[in-house]
C-alpha cells in the first residue's frame, strides 16, 4: 500500500505528465472544452462522494453548491478583478459554509431528512439567485474572459489546467481520507451510526467535516464556470443534470474507493459528450437517469464492485 | 402596502391553494409517512398524471377529473409494479437507505427528461367549464378554477381517511406502518400490504397531476418545485397522519400565498423550504406532534 505523502506525490507526477501530454498532442480546441467537462465531473462526483460514499449521507444538492461557487466568482469579478484560482478558493469557502449550515441543522436526524432538505436547498438558493438583480436575475449575465491567459495558450486551456489541478487536489483529498482515522470514523458512521456513537466516535462533529468538506470542493468546481461558458444564468447553473451526475457517477464507478468516481466520471462523462455532440443533449441526461437506476438495482457497488468479485473470483 | 381586501383575498387564496397541496402530498404522506419508502419521484408521478389528463382532455373534450379517477387504477399498477422492483432490489436486501433513494432519484430524472423529449417544454392547460368564472363573496374573490380541486382533494382525503380507518386492507396498512415486526408474528405479510398501499400513494398521483393542470399550466420540469413543499407538508404534518398533513398544507398553501400577494411570486418556493429547515431543525415531530 501506497503511503498517503507517496500519493499525493505521484498523482501529482501523474496530473502534470497528463497536462504537458494533452496540452502538447491535441490542438483541437473542442477537446479542452470537453475535457473540462469531464474533469469537473470527476471533481463533483469525488466531493459527492466524500460525503455520500464514506458516511452513507446523500446529498441531492449538488447544483446548489455548484452554483453558489459559480456565482461568487461572478460578484467578485464585479467588484474585483482578482485572479481565477482565488475565485474558486472564495466560492470553496462560500460553498463550505452552506454545508456547515445545512448539516448543522439537518444532520441530527435521520439520513433522508438530509437528503430531503439538500434537495430542497437547490429550489431555495435558485429562488434567491432569480431574485438578485446584481447577478443578472433570472435573465442570466455575461462574463467577459481576458482576453490573455496568465499562462501560455489560450483562455479554455488555462481553465482546463485549473480544473487538472482541482482534480488532482480533491482526488488526493479523498484518498487521504480514505485512509486516515477520519476515514475510518466515516466508515463506522456509513455501516452503523448507533454503534459508532456508542463506540466513542463523534459522529455529528465528522459528518459536519463531511459535509463541509464535499459542499467546499463543489463549490471550487463551480467557481470557473462563468468565465468557462461566458454566460450565466439560473436555469443552467442550477440545473438537476449536475446533481444526478454526481450521484450517478460514484454509484456507477463504485462508492468505497477514491477511484470509484473517478471510473464512473470517466466513464459517464465521455458518453455524455458522445452523446451530446451526435445525438441530442436531452437525450443524453436519459442515458445518466436510466444507467443510474440501472446500476443500482442491477450492480450497487458499481463497475469497482464488478471488477473486484471477478478479481477475488479468479484467486480463488 | 398592506390592505384589509388584499390580505383576506390573499389567505382565501392560500386555503384554496393548501386544499390542493394535501392532494399532493397524500401520496408521499402514505409511502414516506406509514411505509418508510422515500418515494422523491412522486412529484414525476403526478406530472404523469397531468398529462395524461391533458393528452385526453385535449383529444376527447372529458373532464379532467374524472380522467385522473378513471387513471387511477393503472396508477395503481404501476405503483404495484415499481414497489415490485423496490424489494427485489432493496427492501430485501436490507440496502434501502442510499440506494433506494438514489433509484428513487433516477425515476424523477428519467420521469422529467422522458416527457421533455415526448411533450417538449411547452406550458400545456387543460379545457372545463370551471376554469375560468369565479365566485364573489362582498370583496373576496373564489376562483372555480381553485375551488373544484380544493373540494376534490378534500373528497380525497376522506375517502382515504375512512378507507384506512374503516377496510381490512386500510387497517393493514396501518399496523404496517406502526409496527412491522407485530405484522409478520400474526403471519401475514407486510411486504404484500405495502405493495399495495404504495399502489395506492401513486393511485393518488394520477387525481393530484389532474387538478393540478386545472390550477396551473403544465411543463414537465415544475414537477421539481414540488419536492420541497410535499416533503415540507409531510413533516409539518407529523409524517402519519391525514389531518395533521391538511394542517400543514392549508399552512404552507396561506403562508406561500401571502408571501406571493406582499412579496412577489418569485419569492414563493423558498417558503416551503424554509418551513422544512425550520421544523426538521426544531420540531421534526411536526406541529402536531408531541
Amino acid at each position: 500500500m501506497m503511503s498517503t505523502v507517496k500519493f499525493w506525490i505521484a498523482s501529482f507526477v501523474v496530473s502534470i505528465a497528463f497536462l504537458v501530454l494533452t496540452r502538447w498532442l491535441i490542438t483541437n480546441e473542442y477537446y479542452f472544452f470537453a475535457g473540462y467537462q469531464v474533469l469537473q465531473f470527476i471533481v463533483l462526483a469525488t466531493a459527492w462522494n466524500i460525503l455520500g460514499g464514506y458516511t452513507g449521507y446523500t446529498n441531492f444538492g449538488t447544483g446548489a453548491f455548484f452554483a453558489v461557487g459559480a456565482y461568487s466568482a461572478v460578484v467578485l469579478h464585479k467588484l474585483t478583478s482578482l485572479p481565477v484560482p482565488v475565485m474558486m478558493l472564495v466560492g470553496g469557502i462560500m460553498s463550505g459554509i452552506i454545508g456547515f449550515g445545512m448539516g448543522y441543522l439537518t444532520l441530527r436526524l435521520k439520513g433522508v431528512f438530509f437528503a430531503i432538505a439538500t434537495l430542497a436547498l437547490a429550489i431555495v438558493a435558485q429562488t434567491l439567485i432569480v431574485n438578485w438583480d446584481y447577478v443578472g436575475g433570472s435573465r442570466g449575465i455575461y462574463v467577459i474572459r481576458p482576453q490573455h491567459a496568465p499562462i501560455s495558450g489560450s483562455y479554455i486551456q488555462y481553465l482546463y489546467s485549473l480544473m487538472l489541478a482541482l482534480t488532482w487536489v480533491s482526488v488526493a483529498v479523498a484518498r487521504t481520507i480514505e485512509r486516515s482515522t477520519l476515514g475510518l470514523g466515516f466508515n463506522a458512521i456509513r455501516d452503523d451510526e448507533l454503534a459508532a456513537e456508542a463506540g466513542g466516535v463523534p459522529t455529528l462533529r465528522l459528518k459536519l467535516i463531511a459535509t463541509t468538506l464535499s459542499g467546499a470542493l463543489m463549490g471550487m468546481s463551480g467557481a470557473p464556470l462563468p468565465y468557462y461558458v461566458t454566460y450565466l444564468d439560473p436555469a443552467s447553473s442550477f440545473n438537476l443534470s449536475y446533481a444526478v451526475n454526481s450521484v450517478a457517477m460514484p454509484m456507477i464507478g463504485g462508492m468505497t474507493s477514491w477511484i470509484g468516481p473517478i471510473v464512473g466520471a470517466v466513464l459517464l462523462g465521455t458518453i455524455q459528450q458522445l452523446a451530446t455532440v451526435t445525438i441530442s443533449s436531452a437525450l443524453n441526461l436519459l442515458i445518466v437517469g436510466v444507467l443510474l437506476i440501472l446500476f443500482v438495482v442491477i450492480a450497487p457497488n458499481g463497475v469497482v464492485g464488478l471488477m473486484q468479485s471477478r478479481w477475488r473470483a479468479r484467486i480463488r | 402596502m398592506f390592505s384589509l381586501d388584499l390580505a383576506v383575498n390573499a389567505i382565501v387564496a392560500g386555503l384554496l391553494l393548501g386544499g390542493f397541496y394535501a392532494a399532493v402530498t397524500i401520496g408521499v404522506t402514505i409511502s414516506f409517512g406509514m411505509l418508510d419508502i422515500v418515494n422523491i419521484a412522486h412529484p414525476a408521478f403526478i406530472m404523469l398524471g397531468s398529462f395524461v389528463a391533458y393528452i385526453v382532455n385535449s383529444n376527447f373534450g372529458l373532464d379532467p377529473i374524472l380522467i385522473g379517477v378513471v387513471m387511477a387504477p393503472l396508477f395503481f399498477l404501476v405503483g404495484m409494479g415499481v414497489y415490485q422492483v423496490y424489494y427485489y432490489a432493496f427492501e430485501r436486501r436490507g440496502e434501502e437507505s442510499i440506494q433506494g433513494l438514489a433509484f428513487f432519484f433516477g425515476l424523477l430524472f428519467v420521469g422529467e427528461v422522458a416527457l421533455i423529449l415526448v411533450f417538449g417544454v411547452d406550458y400545456r392547460f387543460v379545457e372545463a367549464p370551471y376554469i375560468g368564472p369565479s365566485l364573489h363573496f362582498g370583496f373576496v374573490d373564489l376562483p372555480l378554477r381553485m375551488l373544484i380541486p380544493f373540494l376534490a382533494s378534500l373528497l380525497m382525503l376522506a375517502v382515504l381517511q375512512v378507507f384506512l380507518g374503516r377496510t381490512f386492507i386500510g387497517r393493514a396498512i396501518l399496523a404496517v406502518s406502526q409496527d412491522r415486526l407485530a405484522l409478520q408474528l400474526m403471519a401475514a405479510n407486510p411486504s404484500r400490504v405495502k405493495q399495495i398501499a404504495f399502489g395506492i400513494s401513486i393511485a393518488t398521483a394520477s387525481v393530484a397531476g389532474a387538478l393540478l393542470i386545472i390550477i396551473q399550466p403544465v411543463e414537465p420540469s415544475i414537477g421539481r418545485d414540488y419536492i420541497g413543499r410535499i416533503f415540507a407538508i409531510c413533516v409539518l404534518g407529523g409524517m402519519t397522519s391525514f389531518p395533521g398533513m391538511l394542517a400543514g398544507a392549508l399552512l404552507i398553501g396561506i403562508v406561500e400565498s401571502i408571501t406571493a400577494t406582499f412579496y412577489g411570486p418569485s419569492w414563493a418556493p423558498a417558503v416551503a423550504f424554509g418551513f422544512l429547515l425550520l421544523t426538521l431543525a426544531w420540531r421534526p415531530a411536526g406541529i402536531l406532534g408531541r
